[in-house]
């Protein structure tokens, strides 16, 4: 069974690892992946940040625990999406180019500068890097911010905002839960709720749901074990 | 650039597209969207309705290549006529959609159509069957089917509830068609839904512009 990775294998991210290209042999190559769920919403006086915890190797759960919550700087954190090796790394390079720039101005720096570093590492790299991004953070300029990096290297502002491959099942949803003016803790409970039900339908997203609140006062972290989720009716 | 699977993988007319069906408390609700398209960037037809009646009270909503979902339906409409002229009743839900689902799984090499079939027996009363891609057949209270039905999975799991009113269950089908809508490009138009109970059939056509809107429109 091939779980060593020999070289990233660059493939369509919708169709996954091994999908087989026009007429050529291809050998059938295991990328680590985060195909996953995460969600970020705004709220008045800052960010509740949300994801899954698998990260598959083809059929195989390589961790059933992850963290995708990344840290980048006190206030600004990231969800990761994609392949965990790109993601890593760019979260890595992110993070240092973001501290160095931090002490270079000697206070703390934007979301937007996060998100734009974010940006130029995605866009400059697109044909090797298989990377889906949510930045958001709480700043001292603008508040709670959400910014979207989705494979390609976009970037986007939006107050609220899903990425993995769960994702589609829950823009029904999110489009009928979210309101603009929500608080902090009714943010959670439909970040909860929709991770909950992009897990039930997405094969690649599973495990526990883990959340963040980023705002002026800090980060609070909270997990939601499995059998803790919000379950809907079964039918 | 590299283009990622933009091909569609339907050639000609396919109905990208949303559909649905409910059962609630005495009838089932038959919904779909009205939009047919070539690729994704063509709208060829902006106002088919896809739900078609193959029986008094069954009806079948059709998702894949257009040609392919009438050629089925015509036989299938034929075999349950003949059937029902046999057995001297009206067919069972069941047994249309076996008559579908035997068309879908004897020719599942050449054909690219999936299909919805629900209505009101007398025997079972409202039941909604789905006859996916290569000819499995299941019963289900709520199923959607469709390229737009990967964004409302979330909502009919929150939403749904067994056993609602008339009312609610139109309601609660219109926005999921309206939610598929405003998210997937080869699902729009018209939402063209069916009540089936068993008084009778009733037709409802929300327009464009009478649909619900969300937070973001």
């Amino acid at each position: 069974m091939k779980l060593r990775l020999f070289k990233q294998e660059r493939c369509c991210p919708r169709m996954g690892p091994g999908c087989l290209s026009a007429g050529l042999p291809v050998v059938c190559l295991f990328v680590v992946m985060c195909q996953t769920t995460i969600m970020a919403v705004e709220y008045d006086g800052g960010v509740v940040i949300g994801a899954d915890s698998r990260t598959t190797t083809g059929a195989y759960i390589a961790n059933r625990v992850t963290d995708k919550l990344t840290r980048i700087h006190n206030k600004i954190y990231c969800c990761r999406s994609g392949s965990a090796a790109d993601t890593q790394a760019i979260a890595e390079i992110v993070a240092y180019q973001l501290g160095f720039h931090s002490i270079e101005l000697d206070e703390p720096p934007l979301v937007e500068t996060a998100a734009n570093l974010f940006r130029a590492s995605c866009y400059r790299y697109r044909e090797e890097l298989t990377a889906g991004i949510l930045v958001a953070g709480w700043d001292k300029r603008k508040g709670g911010q959400v910014y979207s990096v989705p494979i390609g290297g976009m970037l986007v502002r939006q107050p609220v905002s899903v990425g993995g491959s769960g994702s589609t099942y829950i823009y029904g949803f999110m489009d009928a839960n979210y309101k603009p003016g929500m608080n902090k803790e009714q943010c959670m409970e439909l970040t909860a709720a929709a991770l909950s039900l992009a897990m039930e339908r997405d094969g690649s997203s599973g495990g526990v749901v883990r959340l963040a609140s980023i705002s002026e006062e800090g980060v609070e972290r909270r997990v939601i074990l499995g059998n803790q989720l919000p379950k809907f009716s079964t039918h | 650039m590299e283009k990622h699977c933009t091909e569609s993988r339907v050639k000609g007319v396919s109905t990208g597209t949303t559909i649905l069906a409910a059962v609630f408390d005495g009838g089932v609700v038959i919904g779909s969207d009205s939009r047919a398209s070539m690729g994704e960037e063509y709208v060829s037809s902006k106002t088919i309705n896809k739900v078609i009646q193959v029986h008094d009270r069954i009806f079948c909503c059709i998702a894949g290549s257009l040609a392919d979902a009438q050629a089925i339906t015509k036989a299938a409409k034929f075999h349950l006529s003949f059937h029902s002229v046999q057995m001297e009743s009206p067919p069972r839900v069941m047994a249309a959609a076996s008559v579908l689902k035997d068309l879908c799984y004897k020719n599942r090499e050449e054909l690219q159509a999936g299909f919805i079939t629900a209505g009101w027996d007398k025997k079972n009363g409202p039941q909604v069957y789905v006859v996916a891609l290569g000819g499995m057949l299941i019963n289900q209270l709520v199923t959607i089917a469709g390229s737009g039905s990967t964004y409302i999975y979330g909502y009919i799991d929150a939403k749904y509830k067994p056993n609602m009113t008339k009312e609610e269950c139109l309601q609660f089908a219109t926005n999921a068609l309206a939610l598929a809508m405003g998210r997937d490009n080869v699902s729009g138009g018209v939402a063209h839904l069916v009540v089936v109970t068993e008084k009778g059939v009733e037709h409802v056509v929300v327009p464009g512009d009478k649909l619900p809107k969300f937070h973001d429109e």
